[in-house]
């Protein structure tokens, strides 16, 4: 392995470490990923000011480190991939639950864009990972639904193109967090309730409530108040604007 | 504030009435879920009401007739839906029902506080070229909001009348009868509409739309709405132009183009566009005033807070049942006082067999009354009181995760709930869960839930003969049950659980002469079951005891009763009994005994009596709803199901209880 893709390795490794400990909105400390990654502390730091010169993370000693878009952005691709790969692991090649975390790790970094999106498709959109069920992070393809990748399954990606705005799933806002309907995965009978009840995309929410043990997510969505059950809340992405 | 102040003459002569017959009209109300609509439908047909199924299918469906002016008016509550497309059973029911029987109006009832939502189904409506008129329905909570919403120009937009309600309080039901009266008689002209699409969508709405009238196909729905349909590309339309190869092949082409033009499927274009119209007509004609926070909206934060919501359901599921019990022991004790004086209750199980049978029938109209009714009407008063206030809704809300654990969702604690009630009417509220599978597990989940007659074995043996306590732990245990069962039938019946989707609509006061005729309506509907397997099935019993035909059965039965649970020899006879009702496990006992039933039962007796009694079995009307609303397959398996479990939990609870009383 060349020292570049050594590096670039690296890089993913510690952004997935950081994406999975602020999830929940909090700051990730040097200590948690020196223990996750099983690293010196003191490279821990290193890494993470070379990280924050890159623009990929927001560094500070004492308050602890969170991602920049830009890292929301790398990480993002990268737990997708993986979580990705533990279903193809676990479903296709009957791979027990405790192997597929370590193997998964070890293929993701090498996983093109073109077989992340096959893989996707074959697996039939799955929206969680087998071994602790969290959630898949959505494609960075311009596609409003999953039901549209399947459509236009013969195009290249290229033509698709890309999103320039990281997405969040509506189980990621906090109360009072304004978001604009970007993807939904599911399929067509989930998405056609979800249009019915007028969340096509475009439009704008607000999270009124978030039910605690994992409960609904009540959303303001065109005047009315919907109660969407975490299954389907969390598949439902969003842009997250100013709140 | 003009009341509604109709006739409702239930009979007409035979003359009058055939004189009348040019001047029958059928309406059918549409509209969105808690809009009114149930409400405009009570305050309109009163009492004269039919409940029933559409035919094949476990969708409820009520008529109703109104006397107006010279008008014998059927009016059809159709059910609750935001959409027209084919994904669920009452979407489908409903727009087959105003294509196919071509309602002479069809009333859009439509909340005015939330406008744009509802305006989404009301383009529907007019897109399938419905007699339509809009009753613009819960104009006070509108006022409250802060909403105002120009009629005039809504008329003018949608191109049918409006006619702004408070159907509560019955404020502008008159009127919106007159206005229907004149749709009907085509007195208004409905203008064709000209609400239109975008361009690119509009223009090939139209092509598909001349290319289906050309074909000819002969179909019920009008050629635009089928257009649309199709770009929709919904199945059922789809099967309807199979034979037309060209609509076929135009309409997927077509479709394709405009998924490549907005980078979207068609369907989803189609329901971005119809919102987009909605949001248009919605915002350009109602203005809002930003109010302070409501009172509602204030209730609203504290029935969903982490803390207070919690309270809050814990104390509307707890007050609710602790409502029902004391109300029903109260008139339950106070009917059978009253109907005791006419003949002894108890079921008679010697003498000549017309008196058994006699006494058997009799036994069962007073089970009846005083089992069922007593507990139904103040348990329905209260569900429909916190079901259309909104906090019912709230309570599933909180509750949605915990179901999720027994693979539903929020929605089916409203049935479980009832079933502590009585689990008849529980397994007809399961409708309101989607799909089949979910309906069929909330429905397992019922038959454990100690219904009122249940509840009279366990404080009749339990609690009289061994203590409050024990009594108290049989509930205790029988949560976990349904919980443990539910689980288990979860992880065993195959198919996807379906996630909850529910509008939570703004808190309203509930007005009390429409709870107390759904309550009416509800529990004549039990009654009409119930009652004729209570009396029929009571003296069944009872005259195959006295015949002593059932005494082989109980002596093949205890090498189970008496071998494997440890209970009397006479154990077999009381479950065949209580099969029927399941109080006739206590009186059937006390029938043989006398009401000394300590001298012949040891308290492990009386525990796993009451066990076995609670869950070994549906009653015979539980089980008749069960095969009605699933099949008797289901119903058996199920009730295979209840007798499994409750072996085999009752020979393990007399094995351990007999170390520990």
């Amino acid at each position: 392995m060349s020292t570049e893709a050594a590096i670039s390795r690296s890089i993913e490794e510690y952004l997935e470490i950081l994406y999975t400990l602020t999830r929940n909105g909090s700051t990730a400390s040097t200590t948690e990923i020196s223990r996750q990654l099983r690293v010196s502390p003191a490279s821990v730091t290193e890494m993470l000011k070379k990280l924050a010169s890159k623009g990929y993370v927001k560094y500070s000693p004492y308050r602890g480190t969170t991602l920049t878009s830009e890292g929301i952005k790398i990480a993002q691709k990268v737990t997708r991939k993986h979580r990705l790969l533990e279903r193809f692991l676990y479903d296709i090649l009957k791979i027990g639950k405790d192997l597929v975390h370590k193997q998964a790790c070890e293929m993701e970094h090498s996983l093109s864009d073109e077989a992340e999106t096959a893989l996707c498709q074959m697996l039939k959109h799955p929206d969680k990972c087998p071994d602790d069920s969290k959630l898949i992070p959505p494609c960075d393809l311009q596609f409003s639904s999953c039901e549209e990748c399947l459509e236009r399954r013969g195009e290249h990606l290229e033509e698709v193109g890309k999103r320039n705005q990281n997405l969040f799933s509506i189980t990621d806002l906090k109360e009072h967090d304004i978001g604009k309907v970007t993807m939904i995965r599911g399929d067509r009978k989930v998405l056609q309730r979800l249009l019915d009840m007028g969340l096509t995309p475009g439009t704008n929410i607000s999270v009124v409530r978030v039910a605690p043990l994992t409960g609904p997510v009540e959303v303001a969505v065109r005047g009315s108040k919907l109660a969407l059950g975490r299954n389907i809340a969390s598949n439902v992405f969003v842009e997250v604007l100013e709140n | 504030m003009a009341k509604l102040a109709f006739c409702h003459p239930t009979t007409s002569s035979g003359e009058a009435y055939l004189q009348k017959d040019n001047k029958r009209l059928t309406i059918a109300l549409a509209g969105n879920a808690n809009v009114g609509k149930s409400v405009v439908f009570n305050q309109l047909t009163g009492s004269n009401q039919i409940i029933g199924n559409w035919p094949g299918k476990t969708v409820e469906r009520a008529e109703g007739t109104l006397h107006f002016e010279d008008y014998e008016i059927k009016i059809i509550d159709l059910p609750g839906i935001y959409s027209f497309s084919t994904f669920s059973l009452e979407e489908l029911i409903s727009r087959e029902y105003i294509a196919f029987e071509k309602p002479d109006v069809v009333i859009n009832v439509v909340d005015a506080s939330v406008l744009e939502r509802n305006l989404f189904f009301t383009l529907q409506l007019i897109e399938v070229e419905a007699p339509l008129i809009v009753c613009l329905n819960q104009m006070d909570v509108a006022k409250k909001k802060g909403i105002v919403v120009d009629i005039e120009k809504l008329q003018t937009v949608l191109g049918v009348p409006v006619v702004p309600t408070v159907a509560v309080r019955g404020e502008g039901l008159r009127e919106l009868m007159k206005a229907t009266i004149k749709v009907a008689r085509h007195e208004v002209k409905i203008k064709e509409t000209k609400i239109k699409y975008g361009d690119e969508v509009e223009t090939r709405i139209e092509k598909l739309a001349q290319l289906i009238e050309f074909e000819q196909l002969e179909l019920d729905y009008p050629s635009r709405w089928v257009a649309i349909k199709l770009l929709e590309n919904d199945p059922e339309i789809r099967r309807l132009v199979t034979k037309s190869d060209v609509v076929v092949r135009a309409s997927e082409i077509l479709a394709e183009e405009i998924a490549r033009i907005h980078k979207e499927p068609c369907y989803a274009v189609i329901a971005s566009e119809r919102y987009f119209l909605a949001n248009m007509i919605a915002s350009n004609l109602q203005t809002q005033s930003k109010t302070k926070t409501t009172i509602s909206e204030k209730l609203d934060w504290l029935t969903t807070h982490k803390v207070t919501g919690y309270i809050t359901s814990a104390g509307v599921i707890a007050g609710l049942l602790l409502w029902t019990f004391t109300m029903g022991n109260f008139l339950s004790s106070l009917l059978s006082s009253a109907l005791g004086f006419l003949e002894p209750v108890n079921p008679k199980v010697s003498g000549t067999i017309v008196s058994i049978l006699w006494n058997g029938i009799f036994g069962g109209f007073v089970a009846g009354v005083t089992l069922v009714i007593p507990f139904v009407i103040p348990f329905y008063l209260v569900l429909t009181m916190i079901e259309d206030s909104g906090i019912l809704t709230r309570v599933a809300f909180m509750m949605d995760s915990a179901m999720h654990k027994i693979g539903l969702h929020g929605k089916a604690l409203i049935p479980l709930i009832l079933g502590y009630g009585c689990n008849v009417p529980a397994i007809y509220g399961c409708r309101i869960m989607e799909t089949r599978r979910e309906r069929l597990l909330a429905a397992f989940a019922i038959t454990f839930a100690p219904c009122a007659a249940r509840t009279v074995v366990i404080l009749g043996l339990v609690a009289v003969f061994v203590g409050a306590e024990w009594a108290l732990a049989l509930y205790a245990f029988d949560l976990l049950i349904i919980f443990t069962l539910g689980r288990i039938a979860f992880k065993v019946v195959p198919g996807k659980s379906t996630g909850l989707i529910m509008e939570m609509h703004s808190f309203k006061i509930p007005s009390l002469s429409i709870m107390a005729k759904q309550t009416w309506t509800r529990t004549k509907s039990i009654m009409y079951i119930v009652f004729p397997i209570y009396l029929v099935g009571s003296a069944f019993v009872q005259g195959a005891y006295a015949l002593g035909v059932l005494e082989p059965i109980n002596n093949a039965m205890s090498f189970l009763t008496v071998g494997w649970l440890g209970l009397p020899a006479v154990a077999g006879i009381l479950l065949l009994f209580g099969a029927v009702r399941k109080e006739l496990i206590l009186l059937g006992l006390v029938a043989i005994y006398g009401t000394n039933l300590a001298l012949f039962l040891t308290p492990v007796q009386f525990i796993v009596l009451a066990l076995i009694g609670m869950m070994y079995i549906p009653c015979v009307s539980t089980t008749v709803i069960l095969a009605k609303e699933f099949g008797w397959k289901a119903a058996t398996v199920i009730s295979m199901a209840n007798f499994a479990s409750a072996m085999f939990i009752g020979g393990v609870a007399f094995r351990l209880l007999a170390l520990i009383v």
